[in-house]
């Protein structure tokens, strides 16, 4: 059977393991401020936003629309912002971004790099107004936050792709 | 590159209304978001029991990487110091010999001091140490400034009292759960302390920035000129934190506010040393003001 040129046809064209992955693999991006490091200003990308977004462009139909909810539950408990924050914010992104899905049809990366841009601005930028005073002196170093973050994203979009696997294996 | 696979249902009525109603669960998640965010902004310590209990689940992991953190970060130091010991050695015994006088004045020094106050029958409150713990992590993603201390209501600490290390001030407890608790470290935008100049005891606020700077700023008076170098230590007013901490030293001459830096790095630090509230009693009203939400 592997000899065959035919081998995997007609097989579903996705792989299985992202399901139970995906989730996995973003509270552990969540968890990313566990890094021993005690940061005086915020300095550490939002890792569990960026995986989401990945896993959400890289595979449309694979997280529910009300996955954000639950996985912003969990990003709340230890990133130090109000609880309900990345609830609210990570669901409103991902469902603009299921909108905008539905207006552009023919895509490539860089639109996808450009909606990813656009949640993380809008989740840390959101996340900054309800979290500090609005008289903290944060603007410059959530400004450098917000660009460091989309610079990465490409990285994390190839990581979520080897995540996948090779589509087709079962 | 092809249009991405959407959620499009096709035909199927039933593919459709689960679709909807997957919208409808992501609306109101997204309301029940809100619901919190609200709650937590009017009532901050209603999730610390939630927040807490997590913590208790992912610190033993945080101080298993910091444990190696710091291991590794000692190789260099370790190899070094294998080499150099000798010449170390012989400049210590120098300083022990060259400090002797100095010590034995500040012996005197000291005996006179307490002498004095019995003789004056002052009163000292002293704010006993309640455990020594490690910093282990930190809300590094997040515009709010919190570290999580390796120690809990198990080892005899409270929400309100204060943090501190050899170096100065760290902050204060906001949040314990039974092995772990959240500092509010005074590098926070919504931390305030009140210090005073130590050359001449002008009293002064030290409220966090949030960049990692302190912003110092006058209490009372006006036209206060603030010195590059000028040091500042903690005042005792308020209650929570003793008096004669190191907090902050100016970073360049201003009038009225200026920046400071922090004496403590909670990065560098090696042991947080938890004490009791200057007056407990203070601490219990004040904590739940700055309590994360």
């Amino acid at each position: 059977m592997s000899g065959s040129p035919y081998a995997g046809l007609g097989k579903v064209d996705i792989s299985t393991r992202a399901r139970w992955l995906a989730p996995l693999s973003i509270i552990i991006g969540s968890l990313t401020v566990l890094v021993p490091f005690k940061a005086s200003f915020p300095i550490l990308p939002p890792l569990g936003l960026m995986m989401l977004l990945a896993w959400r462009l890289h595979r449309p139909d694979l997280l529910k629309p009300w996955a954000p909810v639950l996985l912003g539950f969990a990003d709340d408990l230890v990133s130090g912002q109000p609880m309900g924050s990345s609830m609210l914010f990570w669901t409103v992104s991902f469902i603009a971004i299921d909108v905008l899905d539905t207006r552009i049809v023919w895509r490539d990366f860089l639109q996808d790099w450009l909606l990813a841009a656009g949640a993380i601005s809008l989740c840390l930028i959101g996340g900054r107004l309800v979290a500090a005073p609005l008289g903290a002196h944060v603007d410059t170093v959530l400004l450098v936050q917000v660009l460091v973050s989309i610079a990465l994203f490409p990285v994390l979009s190839r990581l979520v792709a080897r995540l996948d696997g090779k589509r087709g294996v079962q | 590159m092809a249009p991405p696979r959407n959620r499009r249902p096709g035909f199927s009525r039933r593919a459709q209304y689960g679709l909807f109603i997957s919208y409808v669960i992501a609306a109101g998640g997204a309301l029940v978001g809100v619901v919190l965010l609200l709650l937590s902004t009017f009532h901050p310590p209603a999730f610390a029991a939630v927040r807490g209990t997590f913590s208790e689940l992912v610190t033993p992991v945080a101080s298993g990487l910091d444990w190696t953190r710091r291991g590794l970060s000692g190789i260099p130091a370790g190899i070094g110091s294998y080499f150099g010991v000798r010449s170390e050695n012989a400049a210590l015994r120098a300083e022990v010999e060259a400090n002797r006088k100095l010590v034995e004045e500040a012996r005197i020094a000291a005996y006179d001091n307490k002498r004095l106050r019995a003789l004056l029958k002052l009163r000292d409150r002293i704010a006993a140490p309640v455990v020594t713990a490690r910093l282990v992590y930190s809300t590094g993603s997040s515009t709010r400034r919190f570290a999580t201390l390796n120690a809990g209501s198990w080892q005899g600490v409270r929400a309100g009292q204060p943090v501190s290390s050899a170096d100065g001030l760290i902050g204060r407890l906001v949040e314990v759960s039974p092995n772990t608790a959240r500092v509010l470290l005074i590098l926070d935008p919504e931390s305030v302390v009140p210090v005073r100049r130590v050359r001449d005891g002008l009293p002064a606020i030290a409220a966090g920035r949030g960049d990692g700077l302190i912003e110092i700023r006058s209490a009372g008076a006006a036209q206060i000129l603030f010195d590059q170098g000028d040091a500042f230590v903690t005042s005792g007013t308020g209650g929570i934190f003793p008096p004669n901490i190191p907090v902050a030293r100016v970073r360049a001459r201003a009038r009225d506010t200026a920046e400071g830096v922090i004496f403590a790095s909670p990065d560098t630090l090696d042991y947080a040393v938890v004490q009791q509230a200057y007056f407990p009693e203070a601490g219990a009203v004040r904590a739940p003001e700055a309590a994360p939400r």
